[in-house]
């Protein structure tokens, strides 16, 4: 067998880990990858956005799936699509925008894959009143070490759920068809507000989120005392025909996004530091219209502006950085209070920080989202005492009924994750069935100690 | 697996009863170290700190018989060790001060020295680093030593057999660059051990404690040579290059 030579890492670029890499360019060469599998088993790759180990597998094979691209059909009618799991969100908006349809959850970034959107079980702006992205499939295709599986919510719901969030360890995703959402332009219909404090914001958000489709906030998590959870909220929905001005008519549904900006090959070590991350967002504050209703945004500008930074998180430098996103029930806003207060307090260096509102989980033991408050923020790995400060707020979290994302994660105590995901026991059962010798493997499921 | 910001969970240690290795494996039980194989000469030296590491929260901690100059013995050890699952960190701090004075003038115990030292560390790293090449990820810490970087007439013997440890593990670094495995070479001047119990202690001495910080500082950076304390590099730099008839008068 030759040696492991591909150095992987996730977004975060934090602990690479060797692996054979192969790119299968069709369905029998994923099924062979099964059959040749080594002792240290297979996960299967997207385009690499999860920020932590979800896709390494350190001494195995990872299954490269972005050459199984193919969007299959999309039927108008019913507003569905299928696709190969390893398109991505972005080809796929290319198509579906000028066609009148938008993906039905799409997460900060295009560059994701339909494959990694449901191992993921990723959500959106629209959670609070759409769910993640497992609510809008219809069916999909898993090819598991024990065989290819068509499965529907109706025909295995086990399966259907398990696979949802379950960060490809119930097999790979090559193909999904899910509902789509009709559009009639291109543009958003945004209404922005810059909030002062936290207490105001979360009230904001619970009176009144669900006049909106979408809807975040941005908080500057460096600001404290009376400024605590200060804030841009940013809430809208698709702008309709009618409300494009004359000269966006003609093409309504224009849809072509570039990336104007490449961040460097190297930065060092604490370029982004409390300094220069306190001025940002000073200035990503104080550029916020106070109140301003009915603005049109992109597509673009609204869901992905960091996806017009190509390779931006190059910028934390070769130590890489951390997402910490977690979620806590309706009751818990003592538990966003007090992570800002300890996040301010410790001076965490982190750019805006996201706050937003999830409306009700679905059925899947390891989905992340449940109904409540998620709060997601980036900071870089080398800061000091990083590590206890985010085993602090996990002790929170778990008080607080909560739980961490795992897509995201690469520092998590295996000892939370049961208490984190209790129907975790489901997902072991499952993987027992589909995969009872154990060839699905990961870094993270390691790490973990997911069996 | 390591995590993110550089946490290790499962770590073998060779030289177990070193002092060093007890003060970095408290750091490590304090971080996500849950499982740890204490290798020695002498197993049965290191129940308290088998109870300590429990007590600390260590869940799984195993003793096992490790012989340095039973060279043959080492892939053996290793099988046994990997048999449980990954290893992600590699403590090497086994090795002998020796007696300087007679073994100057009885070749049996000067090459006892370098048997421990050197080849008993080639071979055992050695084992070791195929291992860890095939899981894709961990990382190799060894104890080297200022000794090696300008021998003295008072342990050249153990100075070399340093040396030798020293830059056989930075070519190893080399070796697995972009296998996922990683070397760091640790490089402390004086330490208060039991090895240097009774010695006279050099200028810019250290505790056990301050090593055993900056090993896992140096870990979570992802360094590949550290200096304990770290200004002994540039005290090192001088040393390398005084003239032998000055280093020869220096009171070191």
């Amino acid at each position: 067998m030759p040696e492991p030579s591909t150095l992987l890492t996730g977004w975060g670029r934090t602990a690479p880990s060797a692996a054979r890499v192969t790119t299968p360019t069709t369905l029998a060469q994923v099924d062979a990858a099964f059959e040749k599998v080594g002792p240290r088993g297979v996960v299967a790759r997207g385009l690499g956005r999860s920020y932590g180990d979800a896709a390494q597998n350190a001494g195995g094979d990872v299954l490269d799936c972005t050459q199984l691209a193919g969007l299959c059909s999309l039927d108008h009618a019913t507003a569905t699509v299928r696709a190969e799991g390893g398109a991505s969100l972005d080809q796929l908006l290319r198509v579906l925008v000028p066609e009148g349809f938008f993906v039905p959850v799409t997460p900060g970034t295009r560059f994701v894959t339909v494959g990694g959107a449901l191992a993921a079980d990723i959500h959106g702006k629209n959670h609070h009143v759409e769910g993640s992205f497992a609510n809008h499939v219809d069916r999909f295709t898993l090819r598991t070490p024990t065989g290819a599986l068509e499965v529907t919510p109706a025909s295995d719901a086990e399966l259907f759920w398990g696979t949802a969030g379950a960060l490809g360890l119930t097999g790979v995703v090559t193909e999904a068809t899910f509902r789509l959402v009709p559009i009639e332009t291109s543009r958003m219909l945004v209404d922005t507000e810059r909030i002062d404090d936290l207490d105001t914001l979360m009230t904001t958000m619970v009176e009144s989120d669900q006049r909106y489709r979408y809807s975040v906030a941005w908080i500057d998590c460096l600001a404290s005392g009376s400024s605590l959870g200060r804030s841009v909220l940013t809430r809208g929905d698709h702008a309709p025909l009618d409300a494009l001005p004359a000269r966006l008519r003609e093409h309504p549904r224009a849809f072509a996004p570039t990336a104007r900006l490449t961040a460097p090959a190297w930065v060092p070590n604490g370029l982004l530091n409390r300094l220069t991350i306190r001025a940002f967002n000073e200035f990503w504050f104080r550029r916020a219209p106070r109140h301003r209703l009915g603005h049109l945004e992109s597509i673009p500008s609204f869901f992905h502006p960091l996806d017009g930074v190509r390779d931006w998180n190059r910028l934390y430098g070769p130590r890489g950085f951390v997402q910490y996103q977690y979620a806590v029930p309706d009751a818990a806003t003592i538990t966003v209070r007090q992570t800002l207060e300890r996040l301010s307090g410790a001076g965490c260096p982190s750019f805006l920080a996201v706050l937003k509102r999830f409306g009700p989980g679905n059925p899947g033991p390891l989905s992340f989202p449940i109904a409540g408050w998620t709060l997601a923020l980036d900071i870089p790995a080398a800061m000091p005492g990083l590590s206890r400060l985010l085993d602090e707020l996990d002790r929170l979290v778990v008080e607080a009924g909560g739980r961490v994302y795992l897509a995201k994660d690469s520092r998590l105590a295996p000892e939370l994750v049961p208490q984190m995901y209790p129907d975790l026991d489901r997902l072991c059962a499952l993987r027992e069935r589909v995969d009872p010798s154990h060839v699905m493997q990961s870094d993270l499921a390691r790490r973990l100690a997911l069996r | 697996m390591e995590d993110g910001l550089g946490s290790v969970q499962r770590v073998l240690v060779l030289g177990a009863t070193s002092d060093i290795a007890a003060a970095t494996l408290h750091r490590l039980v304090r971080e996500r170290t849950r499982s740890i194989v204490l290798a020695s000469r002498d197993p049965d030296r290191l129940e308290q700190l088998t109870h300590d590491l429990r007590e600390a929260g260590a869940t799984e901690v195993e003793r096992v018989r490790f012989d340095a100059v039973d060279y043959t013995s080492h892939e053996h050890l290793v099988e046994r060790v990997w048999a449980a699952g990954d290893i992600d960190l590699v403590l090497v701090t086994f090795g002998v001060l020796g007696d300087q004075a007679a073994a100057e003038r009885d070749p049996v115990r000067a090459v006892e020295i370098a048997g421990v030292n050197y080849l008993g560390a080639v071979s055992v790293i050695s084992a070791v680093a195929e291992r860890l090449r095939d899981q894709g990820h961990g990382v190799i810490v060894g104890l080297s030593s200022v000794a090696g970087e300008r021998v003295r007439r008072s342990n050249f013997l153990y100075g070399s057999s340093k040396a030798g440890f020293d830059t056989f593990l930075q070519g190893l670094g080399e070796s697995l660059a972009g296998t996922g495995v990683r070397v760091l070479v640790v490089r402390p001047g004086y330490v208060h051990t039991k090895m240097t119990a009774g010695l006279t202690p050099a200028a810019l001495a250290v505790t056990p404690d301050v090593v055993a910080e900056a090993i896992v500082r140096g870990v979570a950076e992802g360094r590949d040579l550290i200096w304990v304390p770290p200004a002994l590099r540039w005290v090192m730099v001088v040393l390398r290059h005084l003239p032998k008839p000055v280093f020869r008068k220096l009171p070191i």
